[in-house]
C-alpha cells in the first residue's frame, strides 16, 4: 500500500514534469484559467477589501467592533455554502438568473471574491490598524480629509498589504468546493486546475491528478515570489 | 501674517476625560510673537495645554479663540510631538508630504525637500528611510515638516525630551532661526536649562492649570509664586 504510494507520487511528479516540457494544451490551457479566475478575483477583492480595511482602521461608527468582529468570523466562511449561495442567486429562477452567468469563469470569480474578501480585509486591517496608531497625532494635527488619510495608511502599509493579497491570492488558487458548484467543471470552459484535479481523483487518475497538484503548487509558489520580486521586499531598509 | 491667527484667548478653557479633569479652567492670551515655553513638572498638564490650543484634545468647556475661524488657524500650525512621527518613506518623502496633501505639485514639494533638508542637516540623508535615522534626526526632520508649510505657528511638545546634549543644541538653532524668520513658536519642556536658553515669555503649569505667566527674563529672576520659585530651585513641586 505505501509502496504503490511513493509510486503514485513518483509518477505524478514525472507526469508533471513531462507535462510541462511538452507545454501540454490541455494544461496550459487549465492553468492559466484557474490564474486568470483567481488573478481578477484578487483584483477585485483588493479594490473592496484594502479601502473597506483602511476605512475600519481610521473611521469610528457606532458598529465598527461589530463589524470587524464579523469580518474576520467570515475569513472562515464555508466555501462549499458560498458555491450554494451563489448558486442559488445565479441560477434561472434566481434574481440574477437573467444575466446568465451560472457555469461561467464570471460566476467562478463571483464566489472567489465572495471568499477571499473578509481574509483580505482581516489581514490588511491588522496592519492598517497598527499604522494608524503610529501615524494618529500626526495625521490628525496635519487636519487630513478621510480620503487622505486611507490613501497615506494605503500607500505606506502596502508591503503589508502585499502579505494581505498573497493570503487571499492562495485561498483563491487553491479553493474547490465554490467554483466546482458555481462552474460546474465544464471542459474547455470552466475548469481549472483545483476541479481538474478533484475529477482526476474521482476517476482513479492519481498520476495526473497529482501532476496537476505539482503543477498547481508551482504556479501558486511563481506568483507569490513573483509578487514578491516585483514588490521588492524582503530587501535592505526596506518594510 | 503673525497678525491674521493672533491674539489666542482662551477663556476657561478645560478638557475633561471620564468625568476628570485633565485641565483648566484656563484663561491666557498670547500674542503672535516670540518663543513661548510652557514650562512645569511632569502631568502639570504642558502637553494637553497645547493640544486643547491646537484643536487636537476635546474641550469641553469654555472657549479657544483665534482672530480667525478655526479652520484657517489649523490650516497655518503645525504641531511637533514628544516622539517624533515619521512616516515608513524616505527623508525627502516626508518632508514633501505636507506639501503634497496642500496640492503643492511634487516637483516643487521635492525642490522644498530639498532646500529644508540643507537648512536642518538631512540632506547626506535625504533618499533613506526615515525610520533608520537617530533619534535627534528624526526630531530634526519632523521639526523641517512642520515648517516646511511656512505655518504663522508651531507647536513643540517637549521636543528634546530624549536627546543628548549636540542634538538639543541643534534643534534649539534650528528653532531660534524658525522664530527670526517670524515664525511663533509654543514649545513645552521641563527643561529648566533650555527654558533660560530659547524662551520669550513663561507660561507655568501645575495642576493642571496655569500658574504664572510671564516675560522669560521676569520670570526666572523674580518669580511670583513660591510654587515657580520653588520649581526654579530644582524642588519637587506637585
Amino acid at each position: 500500500m505505501g509502496g504503490s504510494a511513493i509510486v503514485d507520487l513518483w509518477e505524478g511528479l514525472r507526469h508533471a514534469f513531462w507535462l510541462i516540457v511538452t507545454f501540454d494544451a490541455e494544461l496550459a490551457d487549465i492553468a492559466l484559467r484557474s490564474l486568470r479566475v483567481t488573478l481578477t478575483a484578487l483584483v477585485i477583492a483588493c479594490l473592496i477589501a484594502l479601502p473597506l480595511a483602511a476605512l475600519l482602521a481610521v473611521r469610528r461608527f457606532r458598529w465598527r467592533r461589530a463589524t470587524i468582529a464579523v469580518l474576520n468570523a467570515l475569513m472562515g466562511l464555508p466555501p462549499v455554502v458560498v458555491g450554494l449561495i451563489v448558486y442559488i442567486f445565479l441560477s434561472r429562477s434566481g434574481p440574477f438568473g437573467a444575466l446568465g452567468l451560472l457555469f461561467t469563469p464570471t460566476a467562478m470569480i463571483i464566489a472567489q471574491v465572495i471568499i477571499i474578501v473578509p481574509l483580505i480585509a482581516s489581514i490588511a486591517h491588522q496592519s492598517l490598524r497598527e499604522l494608524w496608531a503610529e501615524y494618529h497625532d500626526l495625521l490628525i494635527s496635519l487636519n487630513v480629509t478621510q480620503m487622505q488619510k486611507v490613501r497615506t495608511l494605503l500607500w505606506d502599509a502596502r508591503r503589508a498589504l502585499l502579505t494581505a493579497a498573497l493570503a487571499g491570492f492562495g485561498r483563491g488558487i487553491g479553493e474547490v468546493g465554490a467554483i466546482m458548484i458555481v462552474g460546474g467543471n465544464i471542459d474547455n470552459a470552466t475548469r481549472v486546475l483545483t476541479t481538474a484535479i478533484a475529477l482526476e481523483t474521482g476517476k482513479g487518475e492519481f498520476a495526473l491528478a497529482l501532476a496537476l497538484g505539482f503543477v498547481l503548487i508551482a504556479l501558486a509558489l511563481g506568483v507569490n515570489l513573483l509578487i514578491h520580486w516585483v514588490g521588492q521586499t524582503e530587501r535592505d531598509s526596506r518594510w | 501674517m503673525v497678525s491674521d491667527l493672533f491674539p489666542l484667548t482662551l477663556k476657561g478653557a478645560e478638557t475633561s476625560r471620564r468625568g476628570k479633569r485633565l485641565v483648566g479652567p484656563i484663561d491666557l492670551s498670547l500674542d503672535g510673537q516670540g518663543l513661548c515655553v510652557v514650562m512645569g513638572p511632569n502631568g502639570s498638564g504642558k502637553t494637553t495645554l497645547l493640544r486643547l490650543m491646537h484643536g487636537t484634545a476635546r474641550l469641553t468647556g469654555g472657549t479657544v479663540k483665534w482672530t480667525c475661524d478655526t479652520d484657517t488657524a489649523r490650516h497655518h500650525q503645525a504641531f511637533v510631538f514628544q516622539q517624533p512621527v515619521v512616516l515608513r518613506r524616505t527623508v525627502e518623502e516626508n518632508l514633501a508630504y505636507p506639501l503634497q496633501l496642500r496640492g503643492v505639485a511634487r516637483k516643487t514639494a521635492r525642490a522644498a525637500a530639498r532646500d529644508w533638508s540643507e537648512k536642518v542637516g538631512l540632506e547626506p540623508h535625504l533618499q533613506r528611510r526615515a525610520m533608520v535615522l537617530s533619534g535627534g534626526e528624526q526630531q530634526k526632520l519632523a521639526i523641517a515638516r512642520a515648517l516646511i508649510t511656512d505655518p504663522t505657528l508651531v507647536f513643540l511638545d517637549e521636543p528634546t525630551a530624549s536627546l543628548d546634549g549636540r542634538a538639543m543644541r541643534e534643534i534649539e538653532a534650528i528653532l531660534l532661526q524658525a522664530k527670526a524668520d517670524g515664525t511663533r513658536l509654543i514649545l513645552s519642556t521641563h527643561d529648566m536649562g533650555q527654558a533660560r536658553r530659547i524662551a520669550d515669555e513663561v507660561v507655568f503649569m501645575l495642576g493642571g492649570k496655569v500658574h504664572e505667566t510671564g516675560a522669560a527674563p521676569q520670570f526666572f529672576d523674580a518669580p511670583q509664586t513660591p510654587e515657580a520659585r520653588a520649581f526654579l530651585q530644582g524642588d519637587i513641586v506637585e
